[in-house]
């Protein structure tokens, strides 16, 4: 892959919007695209007829039960009569969709792209959303076995805390500081002051993951206009650069890999590094939102970040390095486990805190060190795929 | 800026039924077969990034991405998925190359509607599920049908000319050998048939075959490392109009058009029926050939039956469309068709496309729609 040198355009975030994340919500998957959408515009001063092109970003069709989701929600992403394209890799798409949006104003294909996430998980299944991931297996191998989605986790994360010698009390701090920092997060569904024994008390679900190690059903959307750079000066003083794109889909049989380092994670931000040019990421690097479906995951993903060393992830929390006024926040918005997990939108609302940090616009969220360069990232599909993006202003 | 260039092409089934192969194992044969013809790439090393087109409902698994990594050599690469057309993941490709971040990107897309027992029920569930799911149609194809009539109806075209493009389509498919539904028919056969929803026969709809096409995209420089015979993406894009099929226009692919108009000019195309040489467009449905040939203004609007009638899109005419049989010859593989479009076009350009080679092919002109309910057309624009 040769180094980037010549991109024609170079594409910034000048505006993001967000609905509320809730279960149950009454809006129809449009209505909600729309919300945030709108959102999005108004944030970057534009209006609809000012975008070239849509990027949409949503994770399973059968969530909000509508086969070729993406035509469905054209509408409510404000793509009538426009270039409207649906990316799409499980959990990983909510980041997919910037990395998209930015390959559309960087090859100056658009000047301008309205880029929407939405999920509406909770009128999938019943009794329980879950019953959807039924479907996501091998159909000859595993199907039959009648998997759950969190045994996997539940084996990864057992694996991991093997590995690494972490303790479920280290890793109960990710959830209580999430949760914790969603207090200030106005679209937060699960926001909460809980204690290490809290989470240690909650239900099992497949031991070791109990009730508050993992992040909720919920419905959202979550959007953001990209632009080019003539177009980003003119409309903001604070664009948001996006200076590095990564991704990776690891092999489909995840039973054959390395539970507990994710290299896939690893693979994406190698790339997104090497383009945006950093070499040191654990200094370079002053905010992440870093994938916490679980709260194993976020240290999981941090060290295959590079943002902490191997096994070293529970020790930075324990320390407070991640909290909101450490040396390295992670999910200073409060990430899945406090704001929820409408899963394209949760991916897409990180894209977006990371913008809204950076432009000094997180109001009561807003880390306390100055930051210039942030990380996001989401992980999905069979835990094989990651998607990273660097910002910078 | 660095031109893109389709390198290396590779396809297999087109089948009615493909019984030795699982959808892995098809993606699997078109990829090696793409990469052999893009002069034994290695797509472990020299390929930067890999696109599929797939739709979950087709796949009938919940996240069907998880499965595009291996048969096309993409593991632990960045490899994702567009829920699109496969000219859709062509358009993400040429962007892609375009930021001049990626040399070599593949595009790849599959489809084996044979295994699908509950079609009816999957077109269903793409169509919005509080106002046009609820009407709970017997059959699907009756909103083609009701566009079919509101086409005949405004521009007087009659059943007859539909019959004359089921019968081109047919008959040049013979000559293709990927079509699995080619034939000598006459129009009186054609018009004999019964309705299977007026004013639209069994033959007036293109059936379904399974499939799987590999592309291979390269920025200029790359290309001509690999290829003597690269094809250029002159123009690429695609348009939605609206999702709502109470609001979007009946009577013509509003659609098609605009994303002709922008990708003619991308291509720095004017008059395109004096600098374009065929076209490969969707027929899905027989008149859909005619709208889709009056979109891509390769006709008058309302003017494509008379000049159908003349023989001007004949194999031999004026200017041949869908000199492969198209849709309604070859077959429809879901979100490969696209695709199919391109391999047949690239195959002509290349003047690789044998018995079905036209006399003329330098410039062509290749359009996909996805189909019901949609109303998202693809155009591209190749040159050689």
């Amino acid at each position: 892959m040769s180094r980037n040198i010549h991109i024609k355009q170079r594409p910034a975030v000048i505006g993001a919007g967000l609905t509320l994340f809730r279960r149950r919500m009454l809006e129809t998957p449009k209505e909600l695209a729309w919300i945030a959408a709108k959102q999005a515009l108004d944030e970057a001063g534009l209006s609809l007829k000012d975008i070239d092109c849509i990027v949409i970003g949503s994770a399973p069709d059968t969530f909000d039960g509508v086969h070729m989701k993406g035509e469905y929600l054209a509408d409510g992403a404000g793509g009538v009569g426009k270039p409207t394209m649906r990316v799409y890799v499980g959990g990983a798409t909510g980041v997919m969709v910037p990395i998209a949006a930015w390959w559309h104003v960087a090859s100056g294909h658009c000047n301008t792209v309205l880029a929407v996430a939405e999920e509406k998980m909770s009128n999938a299944d019943t009794p329980h959303p879950q019953a959807v991931f039924r479907y996501i297996w091998d159909p000859v191998t595993e199907v039959p076995l009648q998997p759950n989605l969190i045994w996997i986790f539940a084996m990864e994360m057992h694996r991991y805390m093997y590995k690494c010698g972490a303790r479920k009390e280290d890793i109960a701090l990710v959830s209580v500081k999430n949760k914790r920092n969603a207090l200030d997060h106005p679209a937060a569904q699960i926001a909460a002051n809980i204690t290490v024994d809290d989470v240690l008390k909650s239900e099992v679900l497949v031991w070791p993951v109990q009730l508050l190690d993992i992040s909720p059903v919920s419905d959202g959307a979550a959007a953001f206009v990209v632009a080019s750079e003539d177009i980003a000066r003119r409309q903001t003083d604070t664009p948001v650069w996006i200076d590095g794109v990564g991704w990776a889909l690891d092999t489909t049989s995840w039973t054959n890999r390395d539970l507990a380092f994710p290299e896939y994670a690893n693979v994406a931000a190698q790339m997104a590094y090497r383009m945006a040019d950093i070499t040191n990421p654990r200094k370079e690097i002053d905010v992440a939102e870093v994938y916490d479906p679980f709260d194993y995951k976020e240290l999981h993903h941090m060290e295959g970040l590079e943002l902490a060393k191997k096994c070293e992830a529970p020790k930075l929390t324990k320390e407070g390095v991640t909290q909101r006024d450490g040396d390295l926040p992670v999910n200073p918005s409060g990430g899945l486990l406090g704001v929820g997990n409408p899963i394209a939108a949760a991916g897409t609302m990180k894209v977006a805190e990371i913008y809204w940090q950076l432009a000094g616009k997180a109001g009561r969220r807003q880390v306390k060190k100055p930051v210039y360069t942030g990380l996001a990232h989401a992980w999905g599909d069979l835990m094989q795929a990651s998607t990273v993006v660097i910002m910078r202003v | 800026m660095s031109r893109v260039a389709v390198i290396g092409i590779g396809w297999y089934g087109f089948r009615p039924v493909v019984e030795d192969a699982s959808f892995r194992e098809l993606m699997f044969e078109a990829a090696a077969r793409a990469y052999e013809d893009a002069g034994g790439l290695n797509p472990r090393t020299d390929v930067d990034a890999f696109v599929s087109c797939q739709e979950d409902l087709w796949e009938g698994i919940a996240i069907a991405d998880e499965f595009a990594p291996e048969p096309i050599g993409g593991a632990l690469k960045p490899v994702f998925t567009t829920s699109g057309d496969g000219l859709q993941c062509v358009a993400n490709a040429y962007m892609m190359i375009k930021t001049g971040q990626f040399d070599v990107v593949v595009a790849e897309s599959h489809a084996k509607p044979s295994d699908i027992i509950n079609m009816h029920d999957v077109m269903l569930f793409a169509m919005d599920p509080l106002t046009v799911r609820t009407i709970n149609t017997p059959n699907y194809h009756a909103l083609a049908a009701l566009e079919a009539q509101a086409y005949m109806s405004r521009y007087n075209v009659s059943r007859e000319t539909l019959a004359h493009v089921v019968v081109k389509d047919k008959r040049n498919a013979l000559y293709n050998d990927r079509a699995s539904f080619g034939a000598n028919l006459t129009i009186d056969e054609v018009l004999s048939l019964p309705y299977s929803v007026s004013p639209l026969t069994k033959l007036d709809i293109a059936p379904f075959v399974d499939a799987s096409v590999v592309v291979v995209l390269a920025s200029e420089d790359v290309a001509r490392r690999h290829t003597d015979t690269p094809v250029w993406i002159d123009g690429i894009h695609w348009i939605t109009e609206d999702p709502s099929l109470e609001f979007h226009n009946w009577e013509f692919p509003v659609h098609a058009m605009r994303a002709a108009e922008a990708a003619y000019k991308m291509a720095g195309i004017q008059d395109p029926i004096k600098e374009l040489h065929f076209a490969e467009v969707d027929s899905r449905y027989s008149f859909k050939e005619l709208q889709f040939i009056e979109a891509l203004k390769l006709a008058p609007i309302g003017e494509a039956h008379k000049l159908l009638l003349e023989g001007a899109f004949d194999r031999d005419g004026l200017f041949p469309v869908n000199p492969s049989g198209g849709a309604l010859g070859e077959g429809v593989p879901l979100e490969v068709h696209g695709l199919a479009r391109l391999v047949d076009a690239v195959l002509q350009l290349r003047s690789e496309a044998g018995r079905m080679q036209l006399s003329r092919a330098e410039r062509a002109i290749v359009h996909s729609w996805r189909g019901l309910p949609t109303t998202t057309s693809v155009v591209a624009v190749l040159s050689r």
